[in-house]
């Protein structure tokens, strides 16, 4: 234990995600013996960020405005929405160039022993647009592991009555492996989604 | 002995730093174990889909200081029909909950790992009642941990019931003299039940299926009488009840 402000540094660094009180200590000792100008800036960019960044009123993705890029673009298909668990997951797909659509960030996945359920998601406000747009399909691109696929199984029951197309994002061998080196898992899921050609 | 073997079944994983996950694993041999995987979150990870929740798997590890290191993982289940169903995921996640809560770090626990393996292997059937599995699971749990409550006779002076009060605290069902404040007043259908629940085998414990008010009712007991005795919160339960 240390004595006033940097305590309370500590303290504050402590409570950030994947931030142990020893990682928490380390980054205080770093940010009091940087130059006054570097401090300065990082709480000049974490008060900024918290005031300028804000959800989208549509898709909950982080945004500057309002509405985000994406939901002002009119050249975007309102009828196809892409749903992620996180923001940065709307990134890496958008890199990926394919949706033509939107998305929808649910803001995490089911994970009952941290404490996350169905309620804390932002599924309602996902069967609202479905409802009110005439979304044609709903394409569930939660991460390809147990939380995510019982998310996406949720969700999917949950949209069944409205009678809108339902997908998946396939699952399988990643592009650039080995077949041999495959788990029986990943490897049966990849031969359940296979296609013609 | 820095590198060891050990089967075990993955009860939860959390990210750590960029692209790596702490596992906790109920292990056959060793109890509880922490290991660090490193590269997992990547796609091109070598470890795939081996050390997911819910994955019975053969482990080699690298014993450090603080957390050990998974160096090899090998698929023994993967429990296919339970990750395909919502409900059974359900089911299965309080059994895992149940057993992270229960089990010790490094300290053996063969009957503890047994029952929540065969728990699974009970649900992997995909059975009639996922609900009625995990809830006979609980019961086991509770047997195993020393805290087996009382269906069929006063837990206070062991007159043999119906008896219309069941108190957590007492240890279960206990007669009209012996019922403290906490006691509440419960249906004879409810008991029953989890007597039954209690005695069955997992394998055919989710054959039938209760009538909505007796299932009510005896949940609310089980869960209050697990919650008492764990001393934690089960947040599965939550899932489980919908
Ligand atoms: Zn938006
Ligand atoms: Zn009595």
């Amino acid at each position: 234990m240390f004595e006033g402000p940097i305590q309370d540094l500590i303290d504050e660094l402590s409570r950030l995600p994947g931030i142990g009180p020893k990682s928490a200590q380390r980054l205080a000792f770093y940010i009091v013996k940087a130059p006054a100008e570097d401090a300065r800036r990082l709480s000049e960019a974490l008060v900024a960020a918290k005031d300028k960044v804000r959800f989208c009123t549509e898709c909950f993705a982080v945004s500057e405005g309002d509405r985000c890029r994406i939901c002002r673009d009119p050249g975007r298909d309102p009828t196809v929405i892409c749903v992620v668990e996180e923001s940065k997951d709307q990134a890496a797909i958008e890199k990926a160039g394919v949706i033509k659509g939107r998305y929808h960030v649910l803001g995490g996945a089911i994970s009952p022993l941290e404490g996350i359920g169905p309620d804390d998601l932002r599924v309602q406000e996902l069967l609202d647009r479905v409802q009110r747009d005439g979304v044609q399909e709903v394409i569930l691109a939660t991460n390809p592991n147990l939380e995510g696929n019982a998310t996406a199984m949720f969700v999917a029951a949950l949209l069944r009555p409205s009678g809108v197309r339902v997908t998946r994002l396939a699952s399988g061998l990643p592009v650039g492996g080995d077949l041999e080196y495959a788990d029986e898992v990943t490897l049966g899921q990849a031969l359940e989604g296979r296609r013609e050609m | 002995m820095p590198l060891y073997k050990e089967q075990g079944i993955v009860l939860r994983a959390i990210k750590l730093g960029e692209s790596d996950k702490i596992v906790s694993i109920l292990t056959q041999g060793s109890g509880k174990i922490r290991a660090v995987a490193k590269g997992i979150r990547r796609t091109n990870s070598k470890f795939g889909a081996r050390l997911e929740p819910l994955t019975h798997v053969s482990l080699l590890l690298y014993q450090g200081r603080n957390l050990d290191t998974v160096t090899q993982a090998e698929i023994i289940s993967p429990f296919r029909s339970i990750r395909a169903d919502f409900e059974l995921i359900a089911a299965a996640e309080t059994m895992l909950e149940a057993a992270d809560k229960v089990a010790e770090e490094h300290e053996r626990n063969v009957r503890l790992f047994l029952l929540l393996l065969s728990g699974l292997r009970a649900l992997d059937e995909r059975p009639l009642d996922p609900e009625a599995v995990a809830e006979s699971y609980l019961l086991k749990l509770l047997s195993l941990s020393g805290f087996h409550p009382s269906f069929s006779a006063c837990a206070v002076c062991g007159t043999p019931g119906p008896h219309e009060w069941f108190s957590a605290g007492q240890g279960g069902i206990v007669c009209q003299a012996d019922a403290e404040h906490d006691a509440g007043r419960v249906a004879e259908p409810a008991v029953r039940w989890l007597d039954g629940l209690a005695r069955a085998d997992l394998m055919a414990a989710g054959d039938m299926t209760p009538e909505l008010q007796t299932r009510r009712e005896a949940r609310a007991m089980l869960f209050g009488f697990v919650e008492y005795h764990l001393e934690r919160r089960i947040r599965s339960f939550a899932l489980l009840a919908r």
